[in-house]
């Protein structure tokens, strides 16, 4: 029941497809059909660069059960290049510092573990973005 | 006829008679349903033993924590009311304010004579790990709670972006949290009763920065309650000032955080207030005391703005200023607020609810707001997805 709650879930968690309004073009993530905008039908697929910044960001010392092992561990609002915000764990960090703004790409990795009944749930998490620190 | 109508609206006013509240704590001796049998009991010997015909129960976590659902009916036979119309209404930390909305509108709709209203949470019987999980159903579960997300660090993202865009101290929260334990010290109910000076604040250790212990509330066991009744319009023999229901609103939005256009602007708050004030015909200047949200310090900073009461980004100087103190220009948190009552999930509205009633019958004690006769109290679900906003008023020469 857990597994094909996430299985459905699957295209948007790994690949960030979100969609597109046709009536007044609103880029949405997660998909969900009626326009957040304008209200209106939207069903029409769109696929995001997977590129964006931290809007802001905190650390999780006190984690809900499933998410243990992982902690701390570091949870952002990212702003996608292309308008709509989701929550996220920041990942690969190494040295960097995390800031306000701070440019982000998206990553598959592992979410959370379900203990005794095995399952792993895999979706996006984000990482500084890599031209940036090649560049720099 | 048009003094008819008018005489029917007077008719349908719905008073608070009664109050009930347990001390916030953990109650390890004590089930749910015993707490919530406390405030029951405390309430309806406060309304001088009056019978309810409908019980309306705001719970958040019971279906989590204690493994029941059905607790209004389950509460209605522990409390010796078996046989009335029980039911359970849940909105996270609104579920107290939306109680009362559905209350409310069950009285006025001539249905319902007599109401009770009883928020109960039962928390400290489970890990840490399990409550955090249970507490994190409140955001949206496959797109924020999947990633691991808390209530706590929600607040904290929200306070960074918060002072990062306002460009302000990191201690101007600070004194949301000095108010809230200055006005638990004479509160019998409050879980922390012992004031806080600024370097305890500054000196605190963080629990999500910038979050720190003084931004949090504790999470706690609790039950509160209250009795209303639809006026019947005859001298009665209420036992205390009347209260009535000025006005009522609720209102929904996002559940995510991150699908709000603008995450600092609580919609819900600043929707619902204004719709009460609009109600009662009222401004903000009428207001004597506003019980918001506190669960984090940031909502109160962002409520206030929302309401009305502070302009955007200036929330945090009504704290600096003493504006939100007992004797200020408008009064928060008067009995400790969630951060020094202590926090019950979705019984804190019905704790806000029955503070803001002892303000208007005059029956505060040491918590008392001068000539304090109209009440705005406000209830939020998580990040605000839900606010039901209330407004009390003493009514005239009772
Ligand atoms: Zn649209």
């Amino acid at each position: 029941m857990e597994a094909s709650r996430h299985w459905r879930l699957k295209q948007e968690r790994y690949t960030l497809m979100g969609e597109i309004c046709p009536h007044c073009k609103e880029k949405i993530f997660p998909p969900r059909d009626f326009c957040p905008a304008c209200g209106e039908d939207a069903r029409n697929l769109f696929q995001f660069s997977g590129r964006g910044e931290v809007y802001s960001f905190t650390t999780v010392y006190q984690a809900p059960a499933g998410y243990e092992e992982n902690a701390p561990y570091t949870i952002a609002l990212v702003r996608l290049e292309e308008g709509p915000m989701l929550t996220a764990q920041l990942t690969d960090m190494g040295d960097e510092t995390v800031e306000i703004g701070m440019p982000v790409e998206m990553v598959t990795r592992r979410l959370r573990s379900d203990g005794e009944r095995g399952m792993l749930v895999y979706g996006y998490k984000f990482r500084p973005q890599l031209a940036r620190a090649i560049s720099a | 006829m048009i003094a008819m109508e008018k005489k029917k609206k007077a008719l349908s006013d719905i008073i608070i008679v009664g109050i009930g509240m347990t001390p916030v704590g953990e109650h390890w001796g004590k089930s749910i349903r015993e707490l919530a049998l406390d405030a029951i009991t405390a309430a309806r010997s406060d309304a001088a033993g009056l019978k309810p015909q409908a019980i309306f129960v705001a719970n958040m976590l019971a279906p989590y924590l204690s493994g029941q659902t059905q607790l209004a009916a389950l509460l209605a036979d522990f409390a010796g009311l078996r046989g009335i119309e029980a039911v359970t209404l849940e909105a996270a930390g609104a579920s107290g304010g939306i109680a009362l909305r559905q209350a409310y509108l069950a009285l006025a709709s001539g249905l319902v004579d007599t109401a009770l209203v009883v928020g109960v949470e039962k928390v400290t019987d489970r890990s840490s790990a399990e409550l955090e999980a249970a507490l994190s159903t409140a955001s949206d579960a496959d797109h924020e709670a999947v990633h691991g997300i808390t209530s706590t660090a929600q607040a904290a993202i929200l306070m960074r972006r918060y002072i990062y865009e306002n460009n302000m101290p990191a201690d101007a929260l600070a004194y949301f949290s000095i108010n809230a334990h200055t006005n638990a010290v004479t509160n019998p109910n409050a879980m922390y009763r012992r004031a806080i000076q600024i370097e305890d604040y500054t000196h605190a250790s963080m629990v999500s920065e910038p979050v720190n212990m003084f931004d949090a509330a504790p999470i706690a066991d609790g039950a509160a309650a209250l009795f209303l009744v639809r006026d019947d319009g005859s001298p009665n023999m209420l036992p205390h000032p009347r209260v009535r229901i000025a006005a009522s609103a609720a209102i929904s939005t996002a559940v995510a955080l991150h699908d709000r256009t603008d995450p600092l602007e609580l919609y819900t708050s600043a929707e619902s207030s204004k719709l009460t004030l609009q109600q009662a015909g009222l401004k903000h200047d009428d207001i004597d005391l506003f019980e918001l949200h506190d669960q984090y310090s940031v909502y109160a900073a962002l409520s206030l703005e929302a309401v009305g009461f502070a302009e955007r980004g200036q929330g945090w100087r009504l704290a600096l200023d003493g504006a939100i103190s007992r004797s200020g220009r408008i009064p928060i948190c008067t009995f400790g607020g969630s951060k020094a009552r202590g926090d019950t999930g979705g019984a804190t509205g019905v704790y806000q609810l029955a503070e803001a009633t002892l303000q208007l019958q005059g029956r505060a004690g040491e918590n008392q707001i001068a000539n304090a006769k109209i009440a705005m109290v406000q209830c939020l679900g998580g990040t605000g997805a839900t606010a039901a906003t209330h407004i009390l008023e003493l009514v005239d020469g009772s």
